[in-house]
């Protein structure tokens, strides 16, 4: 599936040309089996999913695949580069990804050692730059510096992905502030990808004034993952609608909700 | 001309008949072609190509799909 037409009023994102109506994307990793995958991705109400690119198991080639629970005709596939350290890693893989399924909306990561998997920018930019010339469309996963966001951007990334804190680390935003500052500078959809644990994080990014959120872990290492994929979807809902409200002004003293006047005496 | 060639398919040594090409492999490995992709000395076969690129000693393939991943 590879987004729908939308219709005057609905309130709708779009990335590369694709228009989807749901601002939360999941990953498909960390799931106990394929049944839950399907199940908890299905209640999500997303309709773009990430999915990883690895090497087919030699001695069991008709094990199920991904593909046969979450169906690349249901949902908009969006391979990754998770596991890449430098840039011609995850060129080589998204190169493999692009023919495996034909799709050049990629998730692009160059990541740094761990204990953080901090992405290292260096090996961003430069694959970033290699596969914009190749052909494919960049969604980017990022510090959440607004330079280097800035630069991706500049140099034709779809969608600008900071981190809201280490990937699978459910510390949720820990930088609003600059999360804040890309947005305000972005054209580009800004997606805070990385580091939700729970709802009100997830709530959190879209007040900010995000245009989606990615997550995987949230879902996936949830004691309930149905449930807490039904959670996000309406996490992501309310904060969007948040933000598109206007939330009141901060006031550092009391403001009566009840009129003063008319008061028994 | 020897009776079998050696390959490295995802980093395990494997002999193929001379003249074997990518499509001949994926079968013989049982794969369904729609959902893998093939990566030949680093570079990708097109699909459109497997039952034309033969095999060649000393090649290294590496044979991908589509996992969960976040």
């Amino acid at each position: 599936m590879d987004g729908t037409p939308a219709t005057a009023g609905d309130d709708t994102w779009e990335v590369a040309g694709r228009r989807f109506r749901s601002r939360l994307i999941v990953g498909t990793g960390r799931y106990k089996s394929l049944e839950e995958t399907a199940a908890a991705i299905a209640a999500s109400g997303a309709e773009i999913v990430t999915v990883a690119v690895r090497r087919v198991n030699l001695s069991d080639p008709k094990a199920p695949m991904l593909q046969d629970y979450v169906s690349p005709k249901d949902y908009t596939y969006l391979p990754n580069t998770a596991g890449c350290h430098t840039a011609s890693e995850a060129v080589r893989t998204l190169r493999l990804a692009r023919e495996a399924g034909g799709w050049n909306l990629v998730k692009l990561e160059v990541l740094g050692p761990p204990p953080y998997l901090y992405p290292d920018m260096e090996g961003t930019l430069e694959a970033a730059k290699a596969l914009i010339a190749d052909g494919f469309e960049v969604m980017v996963y990022c510090a959440d510096d607004p330079v280097a966001a800035k630069k991706l951007e500049d140099m034709g990334c779809v969608a600008i992905m900071p981190l809201g804190a280490p990937i699978g680390s459910g510390l949720g935003l820990t930088n609003p502030f600059m999360i804040n500052a890309i947005k305000k500078q972005c054209r580009v959809p800004v997606l805070v990808d990385a580091g939700i644990g729970t709802a009100s994080d997830a709530a959190r990014a879209m007040e900010l004034g995000c245009d989606a959120v990615l997550l995987n872990s949230a879902i996936a290492h949830a004691k309930d993952p149905v449930r807490m994929a039904i959670a996000m979807k309406a996490a992501v809902e309310a904060g969007r609608n948040a933000f598109l409200a206007g939330r009141m002004p901060w006031n550092y003293q009391a403001d009566a909700s009840s009129p003063m006047t008319g008061l028994i005496r | 001309m020897p009776d079998r060639i050696a390959i490295t398919v995802n980093g395990q040594a494997r002999e193929v008949a001379p003249g074997a090409t990518v499509a001949a492999l994926l079968s013989a490995i049982g794969l369904d072609v729609r959902k893998v992709a093939v990566e030949r000395n680093e570079e990708i076969v097109p699909r459109s190509t497997y039952a034309e690129v033969a095999l060649a000693p000393g090649d290294r393939l590496e044979i991908v799909h589509f996992i969960g991943g976040g």
